[in-house]
């Protein structure tokens, strides 16, 4: 059969085989060599998954839609990494699923806001933002203070993200609820955000 | 970004990106015969509706070598810049280079400023105006989120007011500048670490009378008398005989009029019974000496009353 516009125009399942072939193409080339590139897969060095206090707190993070005003993602531009440190690499994501980059900087961005506050003052910022920075117009979450945080489904969250190539272990599954056991749910926020972009704090 | 786990991506990426090009060269140059001449136009073969048609001409020459173009800048495009596999490119161009270099150039331009800072004292350079604005900005970069914009601190929240001429570590330049480099921990234990000898929250309300009537504050003299021993018992080892404090540990004097968490009688009850943890970040790392010299001027100008505001 000659491939022209008549016969392809009037074979609808060629036409589609075609449409599929034309439009795939970005999509081999841009995405499918992604996960087979070292930078992409492999965790950069001192990068551990979430614990389960960790976890909850990216979950209730996630709830929140704290990501719709904080990007996660330094870009590699001076007056970025002068104010957040060293840019963003994918090999710090490898155990997010899926990776709070954003888009959006209402506020500032987090991904290295990591041990830059003290426990101290993310509690006071979160139970009310502008008792210690008065010109915020971040929203107060004073009720994660007073709720607890879930342990009931931790185990379940954590056995997904195993299927995913987190490598949780069997001992870290069994225990999880029980590191949860007596947290708030701003304990677990709290934790979540202190560990945030530690492995590459230090290099500028 | 081109490193694969395998040599097969690297060919796989290649040879999709060339041969996408080269098809759409091959396109072009099918769909690019010129016209055919003689009264029938051609169409492109399919019959709707009985009679409709659809003509099938090419088009327009100065088009189709717009199209010819792209293929063109496409080639020359992927033998500049990284496109092919590993293949970096003849420019070697990579957006963590483009960074290094802006940083470089940046660096080489602010660098003679802060290194001229770094050999004056740190009063000389609270006093020049320039210096002052540098610090200024690195101020309202990384301090204002806890010392706030107008360096007043937060009231009540434990962040210490740097306007005025009370430090909790100490207000000469090398205490300054050891502050922000390696950071601080203060730390008041729960009861002063010693319960029993603050005898519950009952003795708590005596201990905060005291302290209270150390600073001239209105309390109740009888309690302040209780109070008075329950001091010498516990608080006195970080706070010291007459309440002044001690800037070795950070612990504040209690004799004068700031008070980082609050100076009412309950929020005094609160800071012994519950203690206070009060951390300030070490930026050894992050700024360097030469930004912190010129941030630890601009606080040290603060409080001297020279700084712009």
């Amino acid at each position: 059969m000659k491939l022209t516009h008549d016969s392809i125009e009037r074979n609808l399942a060629l036409l589609i085989v075609l449409t599929v072939l034309v439009v795939s193409v970005g999509g081999l080339l841009e995405i499918v060599p992604l996960f087979f590139q070292k930078s992409t897969t492999t965790p950069v060095e001192g990068l551990k998954p979430y614990s389960p206090l960790r976890l909850t707190g990216r979950d209730i993070y996630i709830r929140e839609g704290c990501f719709l005003c904080h990007s996660q993602m330094i870009r590699p531009f001076r007056a970025e990494t002068e104010r957040y440190g060293h840019y963003s690499v994918a090999g710090e994501f490898v155990y997010d699923h899926p990776f709070q980059w954003g888009s959006k900087r209402t506020g500032p961005d987090l991904a290295r806001v990591g041990g830059r506050y003290s426990d101290e003052w993310h509690r006071a910022h979160l139970i009310n933002p502008r008792d210690v920075v008065p010109e915020s117009n971040m929203p107060a979450f004073a009720w994660l203070g007073r709720t607890p945080a879930d342990g009931a489904s931790i185990a379940g969250k954590m056995e997904a993200l195993r299927k995913v190539g987190v490598p949780y272990t069997d001992e870290e599954i069994a225990g999880a609820a029980k590191e949860l056991e007596g947290k708030t749910e701003m304990d677990a926020l709290i934790a979540y955000l202190q560990g945030l972009g530690l492995e590459l704090k230090g290099v500028r | 970004m081109s490193d694969f786990v395998n040599e097969f991506w690297n060919w796989y990426v290649i040879l999709i990106v060339l041969i996408s090009i080269v098809a759409c060269a091959v396109f072009l140059w099918t769909q690019s015969q010129a016209r055919r001449g003689g009264p029938t136009t051609d169409t492109t073969g399919h019959v709707w509706d009985e009679t409709l048609q659809e003509y099938n001409n090419p088009l327009p020459r100065w088009w189709m070598w717009l199209f010819y173009a792209t293929v063109v800048f496409a080639l020359v495009y992927v033998a500049l810049y990284p496109a092919l596999g590993r293949f970096p490119g003849v420019f070697n161009w990579s957006t963590a280079n483009e960074h290094k270099k802006e940083v470089e150039r940046v660096e080489a331009e602010i660098r003679p400023l802060f290194e001229k800072y770094l050999k004056m004292d740190l009063a000389t350079v609270a006093a020049d105006k320039d210096a002052m604005e540098m610090g200024g900005r690195l101020y309202q970069t990384y301090c204002m989120q806890c010392h706030g914009a107008t360096a007043q601190g937060s009231r009540d929240k434990g962040y210490p007011n740097l306007t005025d001429k009370d430090w909790q570590w100490g207000g000469e330049p090398e205490q300054i500048i050891e502050t922000i480099t390696n950071g601080r921990i203060g730390m008041m234990p729960p009861y002063g670490g010693n319960p029993d000898a603050v005898g519950g929250e009952a003795g708590a309300k005596e201990i905060a009378s005291y302290v209270r009537s150390l600073s001239g504050l209105s309390h109740n003299a009888e309690l302040a008398a209780k109070g008075k021993e329950r001091y010498a018992a516990v608080c006195i080892a970080c706070h010291g005989p007459e309440g002044k404090g001690m800037t070795a540990l950070g612990a504040p004097n209690l004799t004068d009029k700031v008070w980082l968490y609050g100076s009412s009688e309950a929020k005094i009850v609160e800071t012994i019974v519950n203690g206070r943890n009060n951390q300030m970040p070490a930026w050894k790392d992050f700024l360097g000496e030469a930004k912190i010299h010129v941030l630890a001027a601009y606080v040290l100008g603060l409080s001297s009353g020279s700084a712009a505001k």
